[in-house]
């Protein structure tokens, strides 16, 4: 694919120049997080048998994967429409195909990077290892792959910062946070359990989750078959709107 | 000699506006062409759609038989486009921006014809340095530079030196010029005439998204404009009535007279002297583009 491989390229080095705001800071919030909830509930909660800590760690190594691979490639794309600097990608012969893969793939290793640096910080206070690392992998990559592709559409759509922040505000972060992140499904009243199926995140994070501990709210291969069709199909919308330029190509 | 850019019925609307209205023509390989007219005539949005940017409503534009559209990948890699407005990305170097667009192009390895590019645009002491940090005029040379990393055979500036300094217009002209001897084909818009006088061996005209003139510069500046003769005569002395007729006016105490053809000097200075009529000083103005600019809009 012409330009793919350069393309990708710069798009990872564009957030490693900015390493202390793309990766230090939201591995700091997860940190955060993580002091001030284990703090306050360790000692008297536990999910599906583990430590309140070691239950909510790989919810927000997850909450983070999903949030920097949307912030990713959402803000790539705004700042190099809002500066015009996009006009150097519309020029040059990058198919849409090549233009998808560089964006969605970069904002995976961008998530993937910051949830490396979340449980390599957090591992002094709640240590723990995944019981299967390839579930683990697997849900990580498609959840970052969805939300690098709604980073897109968000990068595309947004004329402005404001509304690109408005995308983030009501719709990625309440969506991450109301996953399940912080607490089982199991908690809350039947009614919420019911609309917390609705929420692809949710998947995400309990199939994230299953490949620590072994135990999950909804079976992982289940899980895994829906994270894959929403990855099919954001893939497919975002394709869609790049081959027609959407908001790219008068 | 073969087409470079073959533009056929081009029309895009912009909501109620037309933005171009049927334009059609031929630019042959190896040309230095310009494109003019006043701000909202068309030139950017004809660019544009040339370039894969915008895409027209009707018609078709190939770049060397391909075309902009259907084959876009072949056509964009045959193309060179340097911007108008002045955009930079702030996260790299100069090189890193050169070397990221040629690899957009497929292109590696292409540091030797980088650093050959920065050397003519006077840009080799800036190359590590990042873009935040240019001057107007050193980003502007950054834009010319990467729309050249790939040798595009067509090249295309829009407005290249708006609000660049003459040093740089000197060099970018100078490399241009080189550029189109070794057969690269150059369309260029700008706001000054001189420029597309002294550079372009034809011209497009476009008014309100219609191309009014498509000619040689030689041409329309003999159908538009043509030789002006500007004579001193003593104070007192009045021109025989046939001469008086024909002057344009008395300019800065020069009695001027627009010439359609150049001999015409001679017949003028004849009568002159029939009638006893010194001449303390003369002046011949060759065509001036920007009258021949102003008539042809008038049109």
């Amino acid at each position: 694919m012409s330009g793919f491989s350069t393309l990708f390229k710069k798009e990872l080095l564009r957030f490693w120049r900015v390493v202390f705001q793309t990766v230090a800071a939201p591995v700091l919030t997860a940190l955060l997080y993580l002091l001030i909830f284990a703090q306050v509930l360790d000692e008297h909660v536990s999910v599906h048998g583990v430590r309140y800590a070691a239950f909510l760690l790989p919810g927000l190594v997850m909450m983070q994967i999903l949030q920097n691979a949307f912030a990713n490639s959402s803000s790539s794309l705004i700042q190099s429409r809002v500066t015009g600097s996009i006009v150097f990608l519309l020029l040059p012969p990058i198919s849409y195909g090549a233009f998808w893969s560089a964006f969605v793939l970069a904002a995976v290793v961008r998530g993937l990077v910051v949830g490396v640096g979340v449980l390599a910080v957090t591992l002094w206070f709640a240590p723990i290892w995944p019981a299967a690392p390839g579930w683990a992998l697997a849900f990580a990559v498609f959840g970052g792959a969805v939300l690098g592709n709604l980073g897109v559409i968000a990068g595309m759509w947004a004329e402005k910062f404001d509304q690109l922040a408005a995308f983030q505000n009501f719709l990625i972060m309440p969506l991450t946070m109301l996953s399940g992140v912080f607490y089982s499904i199991h908690a809350l009243p039947p009614f919420w359990q019911a609309v917390s199926h609705y929420n692809p995140v949710f998947y995400m994070i309990d199939g994230f989750r299953y490949g620590f501990f072994g135990v999950s709210d909804v079976a992982p291969e289940r899980a895994l078959l829906i994270v894959i069709a929403c990855f099919v199909a954001t893939a497919a919308l975002t394709l869609g709107l790049l081959r027609r330029g959407w908001k790219l190509r008068t | 000699m073969s087409v470079a850019v073959s533009i056929s019925g081009v029309v895009k609307r912009f909501g109620a506006l037309m933005a171009l209205d049927h334009v059609s023509m031929d630019i042959e390989e190896g040309e230095f062409f310009g494109l003019l007219g006043p701000n909202g005539a068309g030139k950017t949005t004809l660019i544009s759609c040339l370039a894969g940017l915008s895409r027209a409503d009707l018609g078709s534009i190939r770049v060397l038989g391909y075309d902009v559209q259907s084959q876009y990948r072949e056509a964009r890699r045959r193309l060179g486009v340097v911007p108008q407005e002045l955009v930079f990305d702030p996260f790299f170097s100069v090189r890193e921006c050169l070397r990221f667009q040629s690899g957009y192009y497929g292109i590696r390895d292409n540091d030797a014809w980088i650093d050959e590019i920065l050397a003519n645009l006077d840009l080799t002491a800036k190359a590590e340095t990042n873009m935040r940090r240019l001057s107007g005029g050193m980003k502007r040379r950054v834009l010319v530079a990467q729309a050249l990393v790939h040798k595009p055979p067509v090249i295309v500036l829009d407005e290249p030196t708006a609000g660049v300094d003459v040093e740089l217009r000197q060099n970018l002209w100078q490399f241009m010029r080189r550029l189109n001897r070794e057969g690269h084909t150059i369309i260029l818009t700008t706001h000054y005439l001189e420029e597309a006088e002294s550079l372009c061996g034809r011209l497009a005209l476009l008014k309100d998204g219609k191309v009014i003139a498509l000619e040689s510069t030689a041409s329309l500046l003999t159908r538009f404009s043509g030789h002006t003769l500007a004579l001193r005569i003593p104070d007192g002395a009045a021109l025989p009535a046939d001469l008086a007729a024909l002057s344009s006016g008395v300019k800065e105490g020069f009695q001027t007279f627009a010439l359609t053809e150049f001999a015409a000097v001679e017949g003028i200075l004849a009568r002159l002297r029939e009638h006893g009529i010194r001449i303390d000083d003369m002046r011949v103005s060759p065509p001036d583009l920007e009258e021949a600019f102003v008539k042809a809009l008038r049109q």
